[in-house]
């Protein structure tokens, strides 16, 4: 064996070492690394308890309610699964829409409420112009409901 | 090197490894390089800001793709081409890999910070916050960090050569968060949305905004080979002072 062949199973090695080590750690770590949970790991009461946490998933269409003060917005929250009635006091973003990806922080009330102290808009990552988002809606118009809110939702469903 | 390796016309490759045969290589190839990413980026940037139509949900917020995403590429990818040839060096004990991997870590520093700045004035209108400690923002912050610390190791030691090995071994031992980078939004729940361009799927975004991507980060790469041929031949100037071949250069005899 060469010196030059030595070295490459040395840095082989510690690459493999360092790529199990790196797998192990993020996997023990898994938990920790999710961003916001979704309304159905809350429903199975995955969601940290008696702490501020975050949920994710779609504003359910014609939930969205302002109340008179003007400062407060009430939403809900699905995953087309399981849904968590939200109540926001604060401005929300600009891409905050129906039926659009949401990510809110805040507490779980006993009632099942969840209270957002922080409300964040989360889009899609499809970028078209607004005529082919039209044809888009109006072809999957023409299909039976529930097949129209599959093509915007899919992304965030499928990274849960 | 006792077998030298052969390309098909019969070109040593390893006659390239020696800096002295290199540096007016990396001369004469620079001056292409520049100019191939300076029309690049101006096709890139005239699609992407006059021909590339309005998004359907963002408006014109989105145009920040344009160079939000191959920055984000090149950060990544440079730091891989920077782990291989730490890792080459290593192995064969060449110079100029080693020199090769201090020469392009400064311009992937500076790709992971654009991608990390045009990010946070992308993140605040869309999303509505400048910054979340998601996996992938996390991830890609970690990444400037192992920048900044290959480069301050690499400064920090006084003997060159171990000054090298230091270095490579940050940078081979790091390489272990690109993939966390690039997958982290697929592993893990995160704000950042998936990729619109990978290699197992066609891509999610209409073909004039792709086409505009495209050509910025194809400039991307041009002008990172030409930072880092004009890095390297500095390197070799300040490490081969007093060697014999640099007296000789027309450069030197003018």
């Amino acid at each position: 064996m060469k010196t030059r062949h030595k070295r490459l199973a040395m840095v082989a090695a510690g690459l493999c070492a360092l790529g199990i080590a790196a797998a192990l750690v993020l996997s023990a770590f898994q938990k920790n690394l999710v961003f916001f949970f979704t309304p159905s790991q809350v429903a199975a009461n995955e969601a940290p308890q008696g702490r501020s946490f975050r949920i994710g998933g779609l504003v359910a269409p014609g939930s969205v309610q302002r109340q008179p003060d003007g400062v407060t917005v009430n939403f809900v929250v699905t995953d087309t699964v399981q849904n968590i009635p939200v109540a926001y006091r604060g401005v929300l973003p600009d891409l905050f829409r129906e039926g659009k990806g949401v990510v809110a922080q805040g507490n779980l009330g006993a009632d099942g409420r969840f209270t957002a102290s922080e409300v964040l808009a989360k889009h899609d990552e499809n970028y078209m112009p607004p005529e082919a988002a039209e044809a888009l809606a109006k072809a999957h118009a023409g299909k039976p409901p529930g097949a129209a809110t599959v093509v915007v939702p899919a992304a965030t469903t499928e990274k849960r | 090197m006792n077998q030298p390796i052969l390309l098909a016309g019969g070109v040593n490759v390893f006659k390239y490894a020696a800096p002295q045969t290199f540096y007016p290589l990396a001369g004469k190839l620079m001056p292409w390089f520049f100019w191939t990413a300076a029309l690049l980026c101006a096709a890139g940037l005239y699609i992407g800001f006059f021909v590339a139509p309005t998004d359907h949900q963002q408006g014109e917020a989105y145009r920040i793709i344009f160079i939000h995403v191959p920055a984000a590429w090149m950060s990544m990818f440079i730091y891989v081409v920077m782990a291989f040839w730490a890792g080459v060096g290593l192995i064969f004990n060449t110079r100029l890999s080693h020199m090769m991997v201090s020469a392009l870590a400064p311009t992937g520093a500076m790709f992971t910070f654009v991608a990390l700045w045009t990010g946070a004035l992308w993140g605040k209108p869309t999303w509505g916050t400048w910054w979340v400690w998601d996996a992938r923002l996390t991830s890609e912050l970690i990444l400037l960090f192992l920048y900044f610390g290959f480069m301050a190791l690499q400064a920090g030691i006084d003997d060159t050569r171990r000054a090298d090995r230091a270095g490579a071994i940050l940078a081979l031992v790091g390489v272990v968060n690109i993939p966390i980078i690039y997958f982290s939004v697929k592993w893990w729940n995160t704000l950042h949305q998936g990729a619109s361009v990978s290699l197992t799927s066609a891509p999610t975004m209409a073909a004039t905004m792709l086409s505009g991507m495209l050509l910025m980060a194809l400039a991307a790469w041009m002008y990172s080979i030409a930072t880092a041929l004009h890095r390297v031949r500095s390197i070799i100037l300040e490490r081969e002072q007093g060697a014999e071949w640099l007296k000789h250069l027309p450069e030197a005899t003018k």
